[in-house]
């Protein structure tokens, strides 16, 4: 199996006044290219937070964390933000769109990051398009509309560079079943396509769609 | 996309960005414009000082005594009119007495000129200049004070000295200059100040006129050593010393009615730094979001930079263009002259206000851009 993601021992402890809470406590885990990976457990068990360490938006307390053979620890703040550019592509349970840009150019921001200048390909729309989104809501902000309608344009934009890895924290769960579920195809068409997906989520029908389930509680892989 | 992102937010909050902008109108208002009245100001003194500046004034050495009257005698002058050569060289005698118009009395500057040398040195209002002894002239604001006009009589000296004199003619106000200063003086030719004062061939004082102010040292010193040779016969002296050290208090006078502007600038500097770190407070989850799909330090750094320089941009040129009106009625309003605006000086300092605005802007941008860009994505993204 060739590694696409490799967890070391890695350890997450956030210090409080109360005392540390150990969010994730020596997880060792591999993923390999092209897998589906759903992980499941309890509120508080630590999902998001393991989420965020392979999606390098945080660092490891301790530990380490290849992404597709680089130590994270050794790459400087510049190139772990290229790696989240170029890719990962991160869907979040509460879309995190930027507000002050239409639908349209949520989806071109990241191209405009790689390439410095606008779209002229079309690819936002073409993306929009496969997510089931078009016509004039494609000029919308985010606030004018739905939440399935913003989880689509979250897809969407975390496709924009092509990323290898897609990480998806609970990408149904302010979504009705119905969209859920076309939300869910989506994710299965793109998995089919070869890219990686780890996906959090506390519905074992949803889980169902991965090829593995990893259960995690109190910071520790069961 | 970053700089679009600034300038969505600028007009997103539109009312707070309004309200910093307007803080830096008035410190490029206020600072633009002390600089323009401090300019204007010293223009108009520099105006003034220039009749002084290139005069060498020669006073006889030693003191009137009761009997014997300090002058400068014509053999000097013969001496001093040949080193001068060319430049204009006049003698004239000084005093001050008593002059009584209708019931007011008050104590004026004489003069006593040969009325040949007169037209060069001043200028007419109105009447004629005096030629012989039958009369006088007066200065313009003298003649103003006690609404005198040519052809009215003055009453001049006390007691039995007095002597009833028909002003033949004004003279313009000559201000302050190193020679003869008309404004409030009254002037009659050589014949009539000898008749009347005596000291015939002793003048008080003699003015050159340099052309080229590169020969005021070497005219007084060959004056000094023609003259002054044995003993001190006259003081030489020039009003450079003093017009460059009233220059300079005039330049820190203007140097501190800046920095009174520039108050009001650092208020406004405060101002929009509290407005960005509302923007960056704000926008926290907006950058969390932009730093989580690969947006660089630097480029979270710019957009705030950016929005500090929209908001100086737009307050320094509204500023600049509001300085311009506002500078131009404070010297009108103060100098009663409209010329002292159109200069290059001003265009300079509506310029310097409009940098040092827009500087203070991106200096006060720079902190809250600092710290948007230093957050930690996930940190940022939790935050609601
Ligand atoms: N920023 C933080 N500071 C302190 N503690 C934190 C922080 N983020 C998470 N935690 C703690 O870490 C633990 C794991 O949190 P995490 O968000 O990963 O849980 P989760 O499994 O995603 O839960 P949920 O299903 O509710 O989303 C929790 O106990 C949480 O309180
Ligand atoms: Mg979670």
């Amino acid at each position: 199996m060739e590694k696409c993601i490799r967890l070391e021992d890695v350890k997450r402890i956030y210090q409080m006044e109360a005392g540390d809470v150990y969010a994730l406590n020596g997880v060792t885990l591999d993923i390999g290219v092209g897998d589906f990976v759903a992980i499941m457990g309890a509120s508080g068990s630590g999902k998001t937070t393991l989420l965020n360490q392979i999606g390098c938006l945080d660092q490891p307390t301790s530990g380490n964390l290849f992404i597709e053979g680089k130590n994270t620890r050794e790459l400087p703040d510049s190139e772990m933000t290229d790696l989240r550019r170029d890719a990962i592509g991160f869907i979040f349970q509460k879309f995190n769109l930027i507000p002050l840009l239409t639908a349209f150019e949520n989806v071109e921001y990241p191209l405009i990051l790689k390439t410095g200048a606008r779209d002229s390909t079309g690819r936002p729309a073409e993306l929009l398009r496969l997510v089931g989104l078009d016509g004039g809501h494609i000029h919308h902000t985010p606030n004018q509309l739905s939440g399935g309608q913003q989880q689509r344009v979250a897809i969407a934009r975390a496709l924009a560079n092509d990323p290898r890895i897609l990480l998806c924290d609970e990408p149904t769960g302010n979504l009705d079943s119905k969209t859920g579920q076309q939300i869910m195809d989506i994710l299965t068409d793109l998995n089919g396509q070869g890219k990686t997906i780890v996906m959090v989520t506390h519905s074992d029908e949803i889980a169902s769609f991965a090829d593995r389930i990893i259960t995690i509680r109190d910071g520790v892989i069961q | 996309m970053t700089f679009e992102l600034a300038k969505r937010n600028v007009r997103l909050h539109l009312f707070r960005s309004i309200l910093a902008a307007i803080g830096i109108i008035i410190g490029v208002v206020a600072i633009t414009s002390m600089g323009m009245l401090g300019g204007a100001l010293e223009q108009s003194v520099s105006d003034e000082l220039m009749n002084m500046g290139n005069s060498i004034i020669i006073t006889p050495a030693g003191p009137s005594t009761g009997e014997q009257k300090a002058g400068i005698e014509e053999k000097d002058i013969r001496q001093i009119k040949l080193i001068t050569g060319r430049h204009p060289t006049i003698a004239f005698y000084n005093t001050y007495d008593q002059i009584k118009v209708g019931d007011n009395r008050r104590y004026v500057s004489m003069y006593g000129v040969d009325p040949a040398e007169l037209p060069s040195i001043t200028t007419l209002v109105s009447g004629r200049y005096v030629s012989g002894t039958e009369g006088v002239m007066i200065g313009q604001s003298l003649a103003r004070q006690y609404n005198l006009k040519e052809g009215n009589f003055i009453t001049i000296g006390i007691g039995s000295r007095e002597q009833r004199l028909r002003v033949v003619g004004i003279l313009e106000n000559t201000g302050f200059s190193g020679g003869i200063q008309t404004d409030n003086a009254v002037i009659g030719s050589e014949r009539w100040y000898e008749s009347k004062y005596g000291g015939r061939g002793k003048y008080d004082q003699v003015v050159i006129t340099v052309e080229d102010l590169d020969e005021i040292d070497r005219i007084k010193d060959q004056i000094e050593a023609r003259l002054n040779r044995r003993e001190d016969v006259v003081n030489i002296m020039d009003f450079r010393a003093m017009i460059s050290s009233i220059q300079d208090a005039i330049g820190q006078i203007s140097l501190f009615v800046i920095a009174i502007g520039g108050i009001s600038l650092l208020v406004a500097a405060v101002s929009i730094l509290n407005v960005m770190l509302i923007s960056v407070n704000e926008r926290i989850k907006e950058i969390g979001i932009l730093r989580s799909i690969g947006t660089q330090k630097g480029d979270i750094s710019k957009m705030f930079l950016y929005e500090a320089t929209i908001l100086g941009l737009i307050g320094s040129i509204c500023g600049g263009v509001m300085s311009l009106i506002g500078g131009g009625l404070l010297i009108l309003l103060i100098m009663q002259d409209i010329k002292y605006l159109m200069t290059l000086n001003t265009v300079f300092t509506i310029i310097y206000g409009m940098c040092i605005g827009i500087a203070i802007c991106i200096a006060a941008g720079v902190y809250p851009a600092h710290r948007a860009a230093q957050m930690n994505p996930i940190d940022a993204l939790s935050n609601d």
